[in-house]
């Protein structure tokens, strides 16, 4: 294992490209595949605080975080094929049903 | 140095396939281009000694929400040519901020190593033994300590496995029913 | 010596048996899928009544190299629309999935590449999981109406049988306690008895799971010819649809080597711990004698004299390999007369006999494959989703349930074979109600649609 110095900076680099991702992409997949990518920077940092306690919590923490991201990632396709049923669209700009 | 090369190559990968994905125009791409980034995080949680947590993302991450995903993006696919190509100024002054904000986060990081403990505050990593072996240690600690988030997390999955269900069905009826 | 020399020799010293054994997967297996192509077709005709290849070498021994040949002298087509980076990507994804599988494998009580790994069952699961990337975007990359459909239909049956089968390995894993592949193989040892007689409706419900997995008949409408062309693999063609081809066939092994590892006792050899049997151990290198001395028999019937010469080669190949199986035991023979002196082989018996036993299972698993591909007529893709998801899932949770109870019985002091025929009963009552229940929809919606149209003139 190496320093937790790489592995925070690491994380930190995974997390802020999907920052970007979610702020830029104007695809609402490509958003919420960058949200996915967020979910697993901090899984990382979980990780690897579990290994330098030696605690299985952290461990324990990321799995809820998986299963937590499945079920997101489910209801939110979910909402956007609704979406796309109605509106023939799923790019971020054109979602503005609640402008006036 | 081993430990160094496989840090290496799995942060790699992670770095530019991320990267990738959130420069990517064609969405099949990004998903392939997050499939490998994914891939490269499990390899990261071997090295660091959480073997059931690196199959874990392997079935459920790769293996289940990433082909939900491409599931997805097959259905909606609109024709790539839709999407002007344009510079939007929103875009460089998001990239600017992030890159403010990261270079803050590393500095804070690579400054504080020198605070004792590693900036962490604690004397030194845990033997990696006590990890080990991972399966065993990891369902001792969920089915006894954290045995309510755990069925918590279940009710959690049945919810959104109904809820996607409802939201994505064909609301037609015919019209004799 | 240099520093990265040195630890390269190093890291070479630590890891040449994995290496090796990872070099002797990707160099063989190929080969080996090949050759099980060619049992699947002589099979085939057997049990049509008919010879199968046996033009290409003594008795089409040669087709699969003449049938590699011709694949990779093909010419690699691309569709025009198609996108030319998944469209090359999707077998590799599929081949590697089903090759690096393989690395947890254990062939016998040393042969493993990923040696002694703790979540090993789990491991070949997940990794042999990755091959439905493969399948989704080799269909999506065709950008053709058949690829699509019959990737989907593959996907879905895929994922719907991934967790019947995960369920039904549940149970077998509750019998032993442990993820780890040798930990399995120990605790069947340990027991004195294979996990199929401990819970036989497990085992059933992978060999289905199993079947439905590799898109095998009776379950594979995805790549059926009369339905789909060729379902996601018709755009491809020369080595790209060579390598999706050995994909499902070396997953065919995969499924074939868990089930043997959780199911029928992995390496060990019938009745490993009853010591009036040791005879048996000389059973595989009998076995290879006699094979050899089949060829011999065959080689005087050849027409053509490079065939008897070709059956002569194998001959003396097998009678080689059953001199190594029993090398160790003429080493034997030679102390008890003073002879060797102190060389002795007694470290490698385990693992050979173990490697011949575990492919011996393996062999009669793809051989029940192959068996119900030529028996049973191919299910409808409606029958088939409705068999997995109403059927067999509910069964497996149940029989996941009994095993559970079965082992808190005979925890609590009930004898083991009474415990478990109880829970058996359980379950069987429980299929037989899922059947039944299944039958009594299928009548009334039948009897439904005969309802009076009053349409109808």
């Amino acid at each position: 294992m190496m320093s937790p110095a790489h592995y925070l900076f690491l994380s930190l680099a995974l997390f802020l490209i999907g920052c970007v991702g979610v702020v830029t992409r104007r695809n609402v997949i490509v958003v919420l595949m960058s949200i996915e990518l967020i979910l697993n920077a901090v899984n990382i940092n979980l990780v690897l605080f579990s290994r330098i306690f030696g605690d299985a919590a952290g461990q324990v923490f990321a799995l809820f975080i998986i299963a937590d991201a499945a079920a997101e990632a489910a209801v939110g396709l979910g909402i956007i094929i609704a979406f796309f049923r109605n509106r023939e669209t799923v790019l971020a700009d054109e979602m503005d049903l609640l402008k006036w | 140095m081993l430990d160094s090369i496989l840090f290496y190559f799995f942060g790699g990968i992670a770095v530019i396939g991320a990267a990738l994905m959130v420069t990517s125009r064609n969405a099949i791409h990004s998903a392939v281009f997050l499939i490998t980034t994914l891939l490269a995080t499990a390899g990261i949680f071997l090295q660091l000694g959480a073997e059931f947590l690196f199959i874990a993302q392997i079935i459920l991450y790769v293996g289940g929400i990433m082909v939900l995903f491409i599931f997805v993006i097959m259905l909606v696919r609109l024709d790539v040519a839709l999407h002007h190509i344009r510079f939007r100024m929103k875009n460089l002054v998001v990239t600017i901020v992030i890159a403010v904000l990261g270079a803050e986060a590393g500095a804070i990081i690579y400054y504080a190593r020198k605070l004792p403990g590693q900036g962490l505050f604690i004397q030194n990593v845990a033997p990696a033994s006590n990890l080990t072996p991972n399966s065993e240690k990891l369902a001792q600690s969920l089915f006894t300590n954290y045995l309510l988030p755990f069925e918590i997390a279940s009710v959690l999955l049945l919810v959104a496995m109904v809820g996607a269900v409802v939201m994505a069905k064909n609301k037609k009826r015919s019209e004799d029913s | 010596m240099n520093p990265t020399l040195h630890a390269i020799l190093v890291f070479l010293q630590t890891w040449w048996v994995e290496l090796t054994c990872g070099v002797v997967i990707v160099a063989v297996v190929p080969l080996v899928a090949g050759y099980v192509v060619l049992v699947e077709r002589k099979l085939m005709a057997d049990m049509q009544a008919r010879l199968g290849p046996m033009r290409v070498g003594p008795h089409g021994l040669l087709q699969p190299i003449a049938d590699a040949v011709k694949l990779l002298i093909k010419e690699d087509i691309i569709p025009d629309e198609a996108d030319k980076f998944i469209f090359w990507l999707a077998p590799v994804i599929s081949m590697v999935a089903a090759l690096t599988s393989m690395g947890a494998i254990a062939f016998g009580p040393s042969f493993q590449v990923a040696r002694d790994i703790n979540i090993g069952i789990l491991f070949v699961l997940g990794v042999s999981s990755l091959g439905f990337l493969g399948i989704i975007l080799g269909g999506w990359a065709s950008n053709s109406h058949y690829s699509i459909l019959g990737a989907l239909r593959s996907t879905a049956q895929l994922v719907s049988y991934e967790t019947a089968g995960g369920l039904a390995i549940i149970s077998g894993l509750l019998l032993s306690g442990t993820l780890s592949i040798s930990g399995i193989v120990a605790a069947q040892e340990k027991h004195h008895v294979w996990f199929i007689f401990l819970a036989p409706v497990a085992a059933f419900i992978y060999l289905a799971a199993s079947i439905a997995e590799t898109n095998r008949a009776p379950f594979d409408l995805p790549e059926a010819e009369s339905e789909l062309v060729a379902g996601y693999m018709t755009e491809y063609s020369g080595f790209r649809w060579a390598l999706y081809f050995l994909g499902e066939y070396a997953n065919m092994i995969v499924v074939g080597s868990v089930a043997t590892t959780l199911f029928l006792g992995g390496w060990l050899r019938p009745f490993p711990n009853v010591h009036w049997l040791n005879w048996l151990d000389f059973l595989p290198a009998l076995i290879i004698a006699l094979i050899g001395v089949y060829s011999i028999y065959r080689a005087g019937k050849q027409p053509v004299k490079i065939q008897t010469g070709f059956m002569w080669a194998v001959a003396l190949a097998c009678f080689a390999v059953a001199f190594v199986f029993a090398a160790p035991w003429l080493i034997q023979l030679l102390h008890k007369f003073g002879l060797a002196g102190s060389l002795s082989l007694d470290f490698v018996i385990p693992g050979l006999n173990g490697a011949f036993w575990f492919l011996l299972k393996v062999s009669a698993y793809i051989y029940v494959f192959m068996w119900l591909r030529f028996t049973l007529p191919r299910y409808r893709f409606d029958q088939l989703m409705h068999l997995g998801w109403y059927i067999l899932i509910p069964l497996a949770i149940v029989n996941v349930f009994a095993v559970g109870v079965a082992m808190l019985l005979e925890a609590n002091g009930l004898n083991r074979w009474l415990a478990m025929i109880l829970t058996l009963i359980v379950v069987l009552a429980s299929a037989i109600f899922l059947v039944r229940w299944h039958d009594r929809r299928t009548e009334s919606a039948s009897t439904a649609s005969l309802a009076p149209d009053s349409y109808a003139g």
